[in-house]
């Protein structure tokens, strides 16, 4: 299978990555650029485990080809905090308990990231309409909710 | 304040949210292979030949394995306990002979990388000769292997003189009831990584979970090696719920590898593979009878349930049938019990436990039948339910019953005081009244409830090693493993309350087998009690080893001593002299004066907690449903989830689990459902076709949790929070839905379709 030269631009850096056109844009920022915060939860497109931003939009990381991602942002969890410091919605999973096997958290963290950079007074109805896209088996949603709106007056603020 | 009871955010998080996990597929080793399954696509078939040879001709396959390759392996084992007999239905690691579901192992690749050993696995030439498939464990028992039929054994178990009831009985109510196939489905796949140090000797698997000190000694005798050549590690597990972290076929096939190629080896499953493959559960269907008087208190119960198992007997043996026979009868008084559990084998994929194991099904069909009883004999359910409930001053109740082992005898509960609660917060009257109006008014809504008794903490032994380092740091290590439930932060906060420092100072470590000798891993709800109270133990044994130490340090006596925030000091005032934990350590650092008055030098303490039975937290759970008429549609309007925890060591985890567990028997109870065609092919191999509750489908949700009866068994009072979100939730969602359908008995199987929501309406 014939090598790609392919450069992603990950949470401002630049990766220069030789890959097999038909390899996922998830699988590349795993094992390409060493960036596991981006899981894999079906490859199939339904549980958003994956999603990643994407010139600020969500995307399904394993939907797409990493051919397809070059010249875009690409931003993941591991971009979310400055050093020390939490991205208030990174902190307010943590306050208020919205993650427990942690494995859905960075999906649900770049899609409630990209929904309050669109609309930071999003209704509430709205949000449970955005975070539906993406499946979490420990928690039951309820404090993924509350964790998304708190985060979302704390950035008010 | 002692944090013990605190709900303080967990030790857990940090590295989760910042994308730091460390889950099976983020582990990877220099130089590994990576590990393909080819599995069969007919689910009953004589199996004729595999031919390996066009995968090992693809540039990159290193090695491809068939049933021939791996003779000397015996089949995957199971835990015992006292049926007899099951070795013969346990499953080879690949197929010989016959394929008896869609996605057995049946060849393997290992190739350079994940892609290729997928091209090449496709390769692979399998060839089968299809027999009949049989997919109803309720249907007469087909052939296993021409020596044995599918039915691998009956459990029984009887009390009391269950004839003389039903002769007796002024109403018989009988029901026929099925629950449907459904699982864990944790978010994480399973993965497996295994390598060899050569130099060392020792085997190592990662990506484990669940029961390691177990499966480090099935794999060491499986492969012919000592236990202590083998290790295991947990790294962060996305999601356990009962099915990840048992022994399969894929675990050992990639120690075998590594340990014959000489290169380690990885295995991650995919989505589809983990539908067809990770074990289902659930599936049983119900012939249950209940003799009563005229006033609906129950004489007798005799039930016949046939228990769909899959294709082969797995890690958990009989184990659910066994609780589902053990722990139907919940909170009710039963004078006079008879069981018998077919346990039988089908053409499906193989199940075992998923959370709430034989309780979210004996649930749905206790409650179905009190409901039955209820409308039988013309009281209220709710009625019906206190006049057969165990009294508080029967307890503890001895059941003549065993299950998974141990004498069933209830230990604490006020079932008819948590029943007053959970009505009063549900508003269960004025709700009553608000569903008559609307009925009125045309519309289609119920009310239902389930209440039910949960396990927990089963037993024998768990032990802790708590050591405090010379910086004043404290390390906890435990057998027990986390799935992703706080383990870390609750055992911290109890260790921490016992000892006297900051729980955030504890680092907890689990799932090693190569930092504890002895463990029972995390399942059954049981980490809280047992690891809970011997790190309790070991938190008030290293305190009090650290005032002794003190003593001699402050020329004070020790029990004038408390210790806080990590500094030992006098009792009385803030004031005089002290000293840190830290050095507390180092007074007892090898060849220090005080530390050669021990057996053992250092801060350190080993705690060991016991226990013969188990403990059972007890719950209610309401639900108010409305239906759609058109098209057939559920809609949980409310719901609330009453559990009585005895103690809770951190209530925000705790409604955490139970939230979480709700949703899952949400799943179970209205769109979860491993369906097959008539050939026993899956047809639910996607996350389009397999249907998990997502945030749209939660309803407005309130957890009630009460600390009425602390366990008397265990020195912290806890009792397992993991189950009870779950347990329920099939039996009040089942009630709901027949009331809002005119209370008639129609609703006797989960999950509730809106096909079925719609045959119902046409009734
Ligand atoms: S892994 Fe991409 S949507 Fe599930
Ligand atoms: S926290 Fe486990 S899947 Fe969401």
């Amino acid at each position: 299978m014939s090598e790609h030269a392919v450069t992603l631009r990950v949470n401002g850096i630049a990766h220069r990555l030789q890959l097999p056109a038909r390899r996922s844009l998830a699988d590349a920022l795993r094992d390409g650029c060493g960036l596991t915060g981006t899981h894999l939860g079906c490859e199939h497109g339904v549980c958003g485990a994956c999603t990643v931003l994407l010139d600020g939009v969500p995307v399904r990381a394993c939907l797409m080809l990493a051919v397809q991602a070059e010249g875009a942002e690409i931003r993941t969890v591991e971009g979310l905090a400055q050093g020390a410091t939490l991205h208030p919605l990174q902190q307010a999973f943590i306050d208020h308990h919205a993650l427990q096997c942690g494995f859905c958290t960075p999906g649900f963290l770049m899609l409630a990231v990209a929904m309050l950079e669109e609309d930071p007074d999003m209704p509430e109805a709205e949000m449970v309409h955005r975070l539906s896209s993406n499946l979490c088996r420990c928690t039951g949603y309820a404090n993924i909710l509350k964790a998304v709106q708190a985060a979302a007056a704390a950035m008010a603020r | 304040m002692s944090v013990f009871g605190q709900s303080v955010t967990r030790l857990e998080d940090a590295p989760l949210v910042r994308g730091q996990g460390a889950f099976a597929a983020d582990i990877d080793f220099p130089r590994q292979l990576h590990m393909r399954v080819v599995r069969a696509e007919m689910a009953h078939a004589r199996l004729l030949s595999v031919d390996v040879a066009p995968a090992l001709a693809l540039p990159g396959v290193v090695a491809a394995w068939s049933a021939a390759d791996v003779q000397g392996v015996p089949p995957i084992p199971f835990r015992a306990t006292k049926v007899r007999g099951l070795e013969p239905y346990c499953q080879p690691i690949l197929a010989r002979d016959r394929v008896r579901y869609v996605g057995e192992p049946v060849a393997v690749i290992f190739a350079e990388d994940a892609a290729m050993a997928e091209d090449a696995a496709d390769l692979v030439l399998v060839d089968l000769e299809e027999l009949p498939a049989l997919l109803d464990a309720a249907a007469p028992p087909g052939d296993f292997d021409g020596a044995r039929d599918t039915e691998p054994t009956i459990v029984r178990k009887a009390y009391g003189d269950v004839d003389a009831a039903f002769r007796e009985a002024a109403h018989v109510v009988a029901l026929d009831l099925s629950i449907g196939r459904h699982s864990g489905v944790p978010m994480e796949t399973r993965g497996a990584i295994a390598r060899y140090d050569a130099a060392m000797d020792v085997l190592e698997l990662h990506g484990t979970a669940k029961k390691q000190h177990w499966n480090r000694d099935e794999i060491a005798r499986l492969l012919g090696r000592a236990p202590s050549s083998v290790h295991l590690f947990e790294g962060h597990v996305g999601g356990g719920f009962g099915v990840r972290g048992e022994l399969y076929p894929e675990d050992l096939l990639v120690c075998l590898a590594a340990l014959r190629l000489g290169r380690p080896v990885k295995w991650i499953e995919d989505r589809r593979e983990h539908l067809v493959a990770t074990n289902h559960s659930r599936e049983q269907r119900h012939r249950i009878r209940a003799a009563v008087d005229a006033q609906g208190q129950i004489l007798g119960i005799d039930n016949v349930f046939f228990h769909d198992q899959g294709g082969y007997i797995r890690t958990h043996g009989a184990r659910v049938a066994d609780m589902s026979a053990g722990l139907l009868l919940g909170p009710y008084r039963v004078p006079a019990y008879r069981v018998a559990g077919h346990f039988r084998l089908t053409n499906k994929t193989p199940a075992a436990t998923y959370r709430s194991p034989g309780r979210f099904e004996g649930s749905f069909v206790r409650e179905r039948l009190m409901d039955a009883i209820a409308a039988r004999c013309g009281i209220d359910r709710l009625a019906v339910r206190q006049r057969n409930f165990v009294g508080v001053a029967e307890m503890p109740y001895a059941r003549p019953l065993d299950a998974l082992g141990t004498d069933v005898v209830l230990d604490s509960g006020d079932y008819a005081l948590l029943l007053d609660k959970a009505l009063a917060r549900f508003g269960w009257d004025a709700r009553q009244a608000d569903v008559a109006r609307r009925r009125a008014a045309g519309e289609c809504v119920g009310l239902g409830l389930g209440f039910f008794v949960e396990k927990s903490g089963l037993g024998p032994s768990d032990g802790v090693r708590l050591t405090v380092d010379a910086t004043g740091a404290v390390e906890l290590v435990t057998g027990a493993a986390s799935v992703g439930q706080g383990v870390e932060t609750v055992l911290a906060q109890i260790a921490a309350a016992a000892l006297g420092v900051e729980y955030r100072r504890v680092r907890v470590l689990h799932g090693r087998t190569d930092r504890i000798e002895f463990g029972s891993g995390a399942h059954a709800s049981r980490v809280t009690v047992m690891s809970g109270s011997a790190t309790h133990q070991a938190g008030l044994a290293l305190a009090a080893l650290a005032k002794a130490t003190a003593a001699a340090m402050l020329q004070a006596p020790a029990d004038s001593l408390t210790i806080e925030a990590g500094v030992v000091r006098r009792a009385e005032g803030a004031g005089g002299a002290s000293v840190t934990l830290g050095e507390v350590a180092r007074a007892l650092a090898p060849g220090s004066a005080l530390s050669r008055e021990r057996a053992t030098p250092g801060l350190t303490v080993e705690s060991w907690f016991h226990s013969d039975h188990m403990t059972y937290p007890y719950g209610v759970q309401m639900a108010q449903v409305a239906i759609d008429r058109g098209t057939g549609t559920v809609k949980v309007e409310h719901y609330l989830c009453a559990y009585d925890v005895g103690r809770a060591v951190n209530p925000m985890l705790v409604e955490g689990q139970i939230v979480g567990g709700f949703a899952q028997g949400l799943g179970g109870a209205l769109y979860e459902a491993f369906r097959y065609d008539e050939r026993g092919q899956p047809l639910s191999t996607t996350f389009a076709d397999y249907l998990m509750p997502t945030i749209a489908e939660m309803p407005p949700l309130d957890v009630l949790v009460t600390e009425d009866a602390p366990s008397p068994l265990n020195p912290i009072g806890v009792k397992g929070a993991g189950e009870g979100g779950t347990n329920a939730v099939g039996a009040a969602i089942a009630s709901a839905v027949d009331d809002a359908l005119g209370g008639r008995g129609l609703v006797t199987t989960l999950p509730i379709t809106p096909r079925d929501v719609l045959r119902m309406l046409g009734t």
